[in-house]
């Protein structure tokens, strides 16, 4: 019965996405997540998978603007949003200035929350909440470091923001 | 050596790629007609498998096999063809080998399907019928059972007694006896632990491994599915964190390998969140600590006693005990460390092994001796201050633990410590302070590293050793960059690649002080090979000089005694013609390093704000000093040390792998449940670098920085929330509960 469940579902949808200003049109099965969707079939691995369920951060890409776990939304709620991936913050070869910031304040060390780290709080700068040093930690604490660089991860993200970041850092 | 770059707080040189998104992991490579494997877990802990239904699975258009025990290819019988390079004593896990079941969430099935949805679905379609029988994950209800290790895995030492502690226990002014838990704890690096198995035209395999060895991994793989060297490569040139996880080869790398070969198609398979708690973790212990000092704080007995688990087929053993016998100045110490066999996976090394567990203990109860004798815990740490290591009777190769404890002092503001405990308050909180020491083992391995140099300037140093995030690829541009002086831009650093010389694992905070004098070395070699062909070269100036004689600098060679005699790279290689030069090294320890302890120390002071009311803690303020002999890069090392303090912030207040003894498997197995610290959790960390020649340790006097920031936090804190409340927590971690008692 299940195996009949499986072949009887509907044809590939095919979606548009707008990655980092390119548009692709793609066909996906309803259960693929986003996430799947611009790794295994964009190829733009950028974008981590740290857990597939919300609660590392790896994932987080930009959607319409708004920061958003790639993990936890389906490709085809998707049709038709504009994304920001990671690969899409620089300019060519001129990097953003948050992470120009995160390579001075040394604000990573394996790299693999990296990604999901700068489109996070790019989100965060979008939404214009956080005003002090602990409103960054609150707003950032979706986002999983277990290399731990926070402290310098604050301070990058604090000098792009023009807010004082007494953790201090090299 | 005159410093340049060594020393530097140079930026990643991998940054640029990490934050672009384009430095590659294991999962991220393509093939083509790539198709996806998912596992499958055993529900139950011990038992055998009956039947396993994989039709409705294999019914499906896209499923391409279903890999069992049932169906597997050929596997050698021999525990040997299994063995590498951190294996402890015992049979090691076999996936697929037979029906029989030996942890919860052993891997039973792999599916391999056109698409990960399909595989990952079509694995939900696997029946399994099992015969489960009685097994045992009670640790703390089995304690009985324990019993003396008498061999171990490499690195592992039986811990020595010496004196007579009984004895001294029984007539001191000071006593202190506790019982001290700590629960079992997993690595969690943010990668998933993946392989990705391209078959290549030739039939060779390039395996891409999240591997913190990729010689282990290509040894792995040759030794149980028959292969030479030639037809596997490993690479691993971006790892996702490891933090020990990746010391040995996880058993999604087994999977994707015999599916490949089997299909003779390219394979990805990684783990999911859940499956990163099926394969080793940090032990849970019981620790037992009688220790006695006289009324005006001198120690005069240690009595420590450890019980860690470890699987019922293989005896993992770290060094628990051993710390308490080595750091303080007392002739009567009693140490043992025993084992209790459990129905679990086997534990598996995980940042700083043996000392994040022993040392929490032992500087908890140091600090309760210290309190109760009425000595302040510094005072009593310098009373009892070891001049040489303790266990061995050796000097140190350095030991500046004294100045540690001096400036973070100092930074801290100690001096203004409140010595009766639950005195200060802010707003709800109540305020203490707490301070502990730190130490790791410094160590040298054997190294091979090759150096190759193009008429352009341009140096490319190789070794297969890895970088999780460690900052190898950067320090070790450092080292070549300064050794030939060349900019740095002009080096690349190649790692990750078992095509590469020879590299132990990266591990035991032994890469620094193991790589980098191997690149040293090469790069000395080279220049050496340069000097020869400029002597070689008429009218150069150099005939007859020697190397100590010759400046390299900035891409030229130049007579230190006539700065008038010099040439480019460029031009020398030019003129005599040569494509490339080229050479390998091998460096190694010097003998003479065993008459020594060779140590890395830390002193780590905290501040902690418990809540009187509801009882949580944060950590608000860590000051750690910390003498590691030689800092190869002051920006990168700190990040080190931070990233170490925060692992002990995590592993003091929030980190706990919780064992249901009924099923015999870790509930709380993903990242809701499994806390670890995040951005919020994270409050000011000042890491100090104390000054420290060591003419022992290497060529370089590095030590190694992977380990030694999570050593001594958790215990420091244990101390300041003894400071703020007057409770003295015995059981990791300090979660508001335990305080609320």
């Amino acid at each position: 019965m299940e195996t009949e469940k499986y072949n009887n579902t509907p044809q590939e949808p095919t979606i548009s996405l707008t990655v980092n200003g390119q548009m692709h049109t793609l066909k996906v099965e309803p259960w693929v997540s986003l996430l799947d969707a611009l790794r295994d079939h964009l190829q733009l691995t950028g974008t981590k998978k740290g857990c597939d369920h919300g609660q590392c951060g790896a994932c987080t890409v930009l959607v319409d603007g708004k920061r958003i776990n790639a993990c936890m939304t389906l490709a085809i709620m998707r049709d038709g949003a504009e994304i920001t991936t990671v690969e899409g913050l620089s300019q060519g070869q001129d990097l953003h200035p948050l992470q120009q910031a995160f390579i001075d304040h040394d604000a990573f060390q394996c790299g693999y929350c990296t990604p999901g780290q700068l489109c996070s709080a790019i989100g965060l700068m979008q939404e214009g909440k956080a005003k002090t040093l602990a409103e960054v930690q609150d707003l950032m604490s979706g986002n999983i470091c277990r290399c731990a660089a926070y402290s310098n991860i604050n301070a990058a993200i604090c000098e792009v923001m023009g807010i004082e970041n007494r953790g201090g850092s090299l | 050596m005159k410093s340049g770059y060594i020393g530097a707080a140079v930026n990643r040189v991998d940054g640029y790629l990490k934050v672009r998104g384009e430095a590659k992991y294991a999962a991220e490579y393509q093939a083509e007609q790539l198709c996806y494997g998912v596992v499958v877990s055993s529900s139950i802990a011990k038992g055998k498998i009956k039947t396993l239904d994989a039709s409705k699975a294999l019914a499906l258009d896209g499923v391409l096999q279903v890999f069992s025990h049932e169906n597997r290819t050929s596997l050698p019988w021999f525990d040997r063809s299994y063995k590498d390079e951190d294996q402890p004593p015992g049979s090691p896990f076999r996936p697929f080998y037979s029906n029989e079941i030996q942890f919860n969430m052993q891997p039973i099935a792999l599916v391999v399907a056109e698409s990960f949805e399909l595989a990952r679905y079509a694995a939900t379609l696997i029946d399994v019928e099992y015969k489960a029988v009685d097994f045992n994950a009670d640790f703390l209800n089995s304690q009985e059972k324990a019993y003396e290790a008498k061999k171990g895995k490499s690195g592992w030492k039986p811990p020595k007694s010496r004196g007579n502690a009984s004895k001294a226990l029984k007539h001191a002014d000071v006593l202190v006896e506790a019982t001290y838990f700590h629960p079992a704890e997993h690595h969690n690096p943010l990668e998933l632990h993946a392989s990705t198995v391209v078959v290549e035209a030739d039939d060779t395999f390039t395996v891409y491994d999240k591997t913190q060895g990729v010689f282990n991994s290509q040894q792995y793989l040759m030794n149980i599915f028959g292969l030479s060297k030639a037809e596997v490569h490993v690479k691993a040139p971006y790892i996702g964190g490891a933090f020990g996880s990746g010391l040995r080869p996880q058993y999604q790398l087994f999977m994707a390998f015999m599916a490949a070969k089997a299909l003779k198609r390219s394979v990805r398979v990684v783990l999911t969140r859940q499956q990163m708690f099926s394969f080793g973790h940090r032990p849970m212990t019981t620790q037992q600590l009688s220790l006695a000092a006289s009324s005006k704080g001198k120690l005069v007995g240690i009595k420590h006693e450890a019980i860690a688990e470890t699987s019922q087929f293989e005896e993992y053993t770290e060094n628990v005990v051993n710390w308490s016998g080595m750091l303080y100045d007392c002739p009567d110490v009693d140490l043992s460390y025993k084992l209790l066999k459990l129905d679990t996976y086997t534990p598996l090394d995980m940042r700083a092994p043996g000392g994040a567990t022993g040392v929490y203990a032992f500087e908890a109860a140091i600090d309760e001796l210290a309190c109760k004798a009425g000595v302040d815990p510094l005072q009593f740490r310098l009373l009892n201050y070891a001049e040489q290591e303790q266990n061995e009777k050796l000097p140190f190769s350095s030991k500046e633990l004294k100045a540690c404890y001096a400036i973070a002092a100092d930074k801290f503001g100690w001096a203004r410590r409140n010595p009766i405990p639950g005195q200060l308050r802010e707003g709800d909180n109540l305020l203490g302070v707490g301070m502990a020491t730190g130490v790791w083992e410094a160590q040298q391995q054997q190294v091979m590293a090759k150096a190759k140099l193009s008429p352009d300037g341009q140096l490319v140093v190789s070794c297969g050793t890895a970088d999780i995030g460690t900052g190898t690829y950067t320090v070790m541009s450092q080292i070549a960059a300064e050794t030939l002086g060349l900019p740095i831009e002009d080096v690349s650093f190649l790692l990750g690649d078992s095509d590469l010389p020879m590299a132990p694992l990266q591990g035991g905070s032994w890469t620094a002080s193991s790589v980098g004098p191997a690149v040293l070395s090469v790069c000395e070699g080279l220049k050496e090979k340069l000097l020869k062909e400029a002597a070689g070269l008429p009218h150069s100036g150099f005939k007859g000089a020697k190397v100590e004689e010759v400046l390299f600098k900035d891409g030229m060679l130049c007579l230190k005694g006539d700065p008038s005699v010099q040439l480019s790279i460029a031009a020398l290689m030019k003129q005599r013609n040569l494509a490339i030069l080229e050479h390998q090294t091998a460096s190694m320890p010097d003998p003479k390093q065993s008459q020594y302890g060779k140590y890395t120390h830390s002193a780590v002071f905290v501040e902690v704000k418990v809540d009187a009311e509801l009882g949580n803690v944060q950590v608000s303020r860590v000051v750690v000093a910390v003498a590691a002999g030689r800092i190869l890069n002051p920006k990168t090392a700190r990040s080190q040390v931070l990233g170490g303090v925060v692992w002990g912030i995590s592993m003091a207040l929030e980190e706990e792998s919780v064992m249901d003894k009924q099923y015999g498997r870790f509930i709380n197995h993903d990242l809701a449940e499994y806390h670890v610290a995040v951005n919020a959790d994270v409050h000011d960390i000042e890491v100090i670098f104390v000054e420290e020649e060591d003419d022992v340790i290497n060529p370089l006097g590095v030590k190694g920085l992977g380990e030694i920031g999570i050593v001594g936090v958790p215990a420091a804190i244990s101390n300041a929330i003894y400071n703020a409340t007057g409770k003295r927590l015995r059981a990791l971690p300090f979660t508001l509960d335990k305080l609320l008692e």
